[in-house]
């Protein structure tokens, strides 16, 4: 990848920002984000390549909106995540909450700034610590930064818990007394208590049953109607994407590739990727015929992703151009970006029949 | 969400009934029969250890070559007292004996197990939860401290100090207070006591520290570790609060295990004629001369490894409770 490219993505990534901020202010900004994870080999235990697990990646979340990031398993999606909370140390780039760059925080500035930002996990058994009773396990973030006496704290815990519909007498039991989608309402009461302005939701319905599933899903948009909370929604599920976001970013080996609306997204996607994506959601009909995108192979290794644009090894559409020059990720339409040489022709093309 | 919020509204004013922590702990424990008996027992042996002087019927160290190897039950001649443990090889009352020796066992069982706890615990902990040049730090050194044979170097120190007491400085209060614990009534055995403990503490903390790191490594990898510092919790509060309760739990059985260990190797150290030496009695002691008359006299064996086996059992019950009763998960 020449430096050349770099710059125009980070051009192009920085001035969508600036428009957007005139209808609806933004609450976060994150601009060519990188994480490498380096692979350690030989006798020295040197770094002999980098997993580019988050490459250049750059978006956006406005206050009290849902932005879905979806992309299949080992996408970086979840990296995304974990490295704007500074669960991971970013390799390079910007992650700026209310125009501060969080990624250069101090610790107590950091501290400070976790009150705000919040997570909700995938794996609603392991989040939460099985020897600590749901009260105190609710109460933890209140306690970690000093908010109210005990009397306060229990009664904050107490309507948290009533907000995501459990009940307070719950608060003495443990977690292994709580169904997965119980378990799951602890998480998000966990994060409501501290009265956040963005959760970052990472997969936070996978874990479950599809029947609990959408209760979850209510819930949480319900408490966003509420609360005014945006949310960051990680998820390989489009239809659950689909059903809770306002806009969807979709990512591919490290990078977004697309981002849109939720309607111009799914009605008019332009890239192949989303349109291959939003094929393979199943619906809920035996009759309705139509025709399924089926990729072939394998996602490629980000340990030594293709050249140019790198979908092009499973795209029907690539062309000599696409195994050249990485496209640039840019506006198509006023809302609608994408990152791809091609992005008129995608709404139109479909592979030669398998 | 029609179907949530109605019912939890409703109950909202029920009031929540509150418990801590601990007083589940402890609700939990007392429904575990066999580590409640064996507390008792444990409680027992503490008490007529403490109570010796009061309760014991003859001195300790009183000879009489008439009564040697009276059996068990046997009333004496002269006072009509009854030797409940019968006497040993020089007619001491084994019953009295015993429970004196208690205090010398007990005390460095229990003192040096705790202490070699302490340091695993920390030492572990330390290591498995920063990783990287501290744990290269604690592992290498606990590696080389482990392969330190113990019972060599402790026969080793306790020989040297008997020959150059001013060799091991040893505070005066420390000893003052061995003694008064143990009934030991010479300076130069309450030096090789507080020796034996520092020794044992000092050497004995390997596996527990191995134990600890295993534990805290495999713990620290759990998402509500990362969900607690997505809250902004400190690495201290992470430590205590999450890391240590449930790493916690095998340690309990590791410290019972190394107590019996612990009570086994100070009858070791007697039998090669390093630890307390008589007429101090220990049940180390005790055992290694019922041994010398094991064929003619079968029950001063019985009588003297009673107590051991006893305390070791009980140790290992409460310990077992007291591990259930923290989990939560298990049902008791």
């Amino acid at each position: 990848m020449s430096d050349v490219q770099l710059d125009n993505t980070q051009v192009s990534a920085l001035s969508p920002q600036a428009q957007q901020s005139d209808d609806t202010a933004t609450l976060l900004e994150v601009r060519n984000l990188k994480k490498y994870f380096s692979v350690k080999g030989g006798l020295l235990r040197r770094t002999v390549a980098y997993v580019k697990a988050v490459d250049d990646v750059s978006f956006a979340v406005r206050k009290g909106e849902t932005l879905g990031l979806v992309g299949e398993s080992g996408c970086g999606k979840t990296t995304v995540g974990r490295t704007l909370l500074r669960l991971e140390q970013a390799t390079a780039g910007e992650v700026l909450f209310d125009g501060r760059n969080v990624l250069t925080f101090s610790g107590s500035a950091m501290k400070a700034l976790r009150r705000d930002l919040q997570i909700i996990f995938q794996d609603p058994y392991s989040s939460l610590d099985p020897r600590v009773h749901i009260g105190e396990s609710v109460a933890e973030g209140l306690t970690i930064h000093g908010i109210g006496d005990r009397e306060e704290r229990v009664q904050k815990v107490r309507e948290a818990l009533i907000k995501v519909g459990l009940h307070p007498s719950h608060m003495q039991r443990f977690p292994h007394e709580f169904s997965g989608g119980q378990r799951q309402r602890i998480g998000i009461a966990r994060a409501l208590v501290m009265n956040p302005r963005l959760i970052v939701a990472d997969e936070p319905v996978s874990a479950l049953d599809v029947s609990v599933q959408s209760q979850v899903l209510n819930l949480m948009r319900t408490l966003q109607h509420e609360f005014g909370m945006a949310y960051l929604f990680i998820a390989h599920n489009l239809s659950v994407v689909e059903h809770i976001s306002d806009r969807v970013a979709v990512m591919y080996l490290g990078k977004i590739v697309e981002l849109a609306d939720r309607k111009g997204l799914f009605t008019s996607p332009r890239h192949p990727y989303t349109k291959a994506l939003i094929s393979a959601i199943p619906v809920p009909n035996p009759r309705a015929r139509r025709q399924r995108i089926i990729l072939q192979g394998d996602v490629p290794s980000p340990l030594n992703p293709p050249s140019g644009c790198r979908f092009h090894p499973r795209c029907w559409m690539a062309r000599a151009i696409c195994r050249e020059v990485e496209p640039t990720f840019e506006e198509k339409v006023p809302g609608h970006w994408s990152a791809c040489h091609f992005s008129e022709e995608v709404i139109d093309s479909l592979p030669a029949r398998q | 969400m029609a179907a949530i919020t109605p019912k939890s509204v409703a109950l909202e004013n029920k009031p929540v009934r509150s418990e801590s922590q601990w007083e589940t702990v402890l609700r939990r424990f007392a429904r575990h029969r066999m580590a409640m008996i064996s507390l008792f027992i444990l409680v027992i042996i503490f008490g007529l250890s403490i109570f010796a002087p009061i309760i014991t019927p003859f001195p300790r160290d009183q000879i009489d070559q008439s009564r040697r190897f009276f059996q068990p039950l046997t009333i004496n001649p002269e006072t009509g007292e009854m030797h409940w443990f019968g006497t040993d090889h020089l007619g001491r009352d084994y019953y009295t004996r015993l429970l004196y020796a208690a205090r010398v066992s007990l005390t460095v069982a229990v003192t040096s197990t705790l202490l070699s706890t302490l340091i695993g615990l920390t030492l572990g902990m330390l290591a498995g939860y920063f990783g990287g040049w501290v744990d290269m730090i604690i592992s290498r050194t606990l590696e080389f401290v482990a392969t330190f044979p113990l019972l060599v170097i402790l026969l080793i120190l306790v020989a040297v100090l008997l020959d150059n007491e001013n060799l091991i400085p040893i505070p005066g209060f420390v000893l003052n207070i061995i003694m008064a614990i143990t009934s030991v009534d010479r300076i130069d055995n309450a030096r090789v006591i507080a020796v034996v403990i520092l020794t044992i503490a000092l050497l004995f903390w390997t596996g527990t520290a191995r134990l600890m790191r295993g534990m805290v490594l495999s713990v620290r990898e759990q998402p509500f570790i990362e969900s607690s510092r997505a809250l902004g919790g400190s690495n201290l509060r992470i430590m205590t609060r999450h890391v240590f309760p449930n790493a916690f739990p095998p340690i309990i059985v590791d410290f019972t295990l190394g107590l019996n260990g612990i009570l086994v190797l100070e009858s070791s150290l007697s039998f090669l004629g390093f630890g307390i030496q008589d007429p101090i009695p220990t049940w180390g002691n005790m055992l290694n001369f019922a041994q010398s008359y094991a064929f003619q006299h079968p029950w001063m064996t019985l009588v003297a490894g009673l107590p051991i086996l006893l305390t070791s059992l009980a140790i290992n019950y409460v310990g077992d409770g007291l591990r259930d009763a923290l989990d939560p998960k298990m049902k008791i």
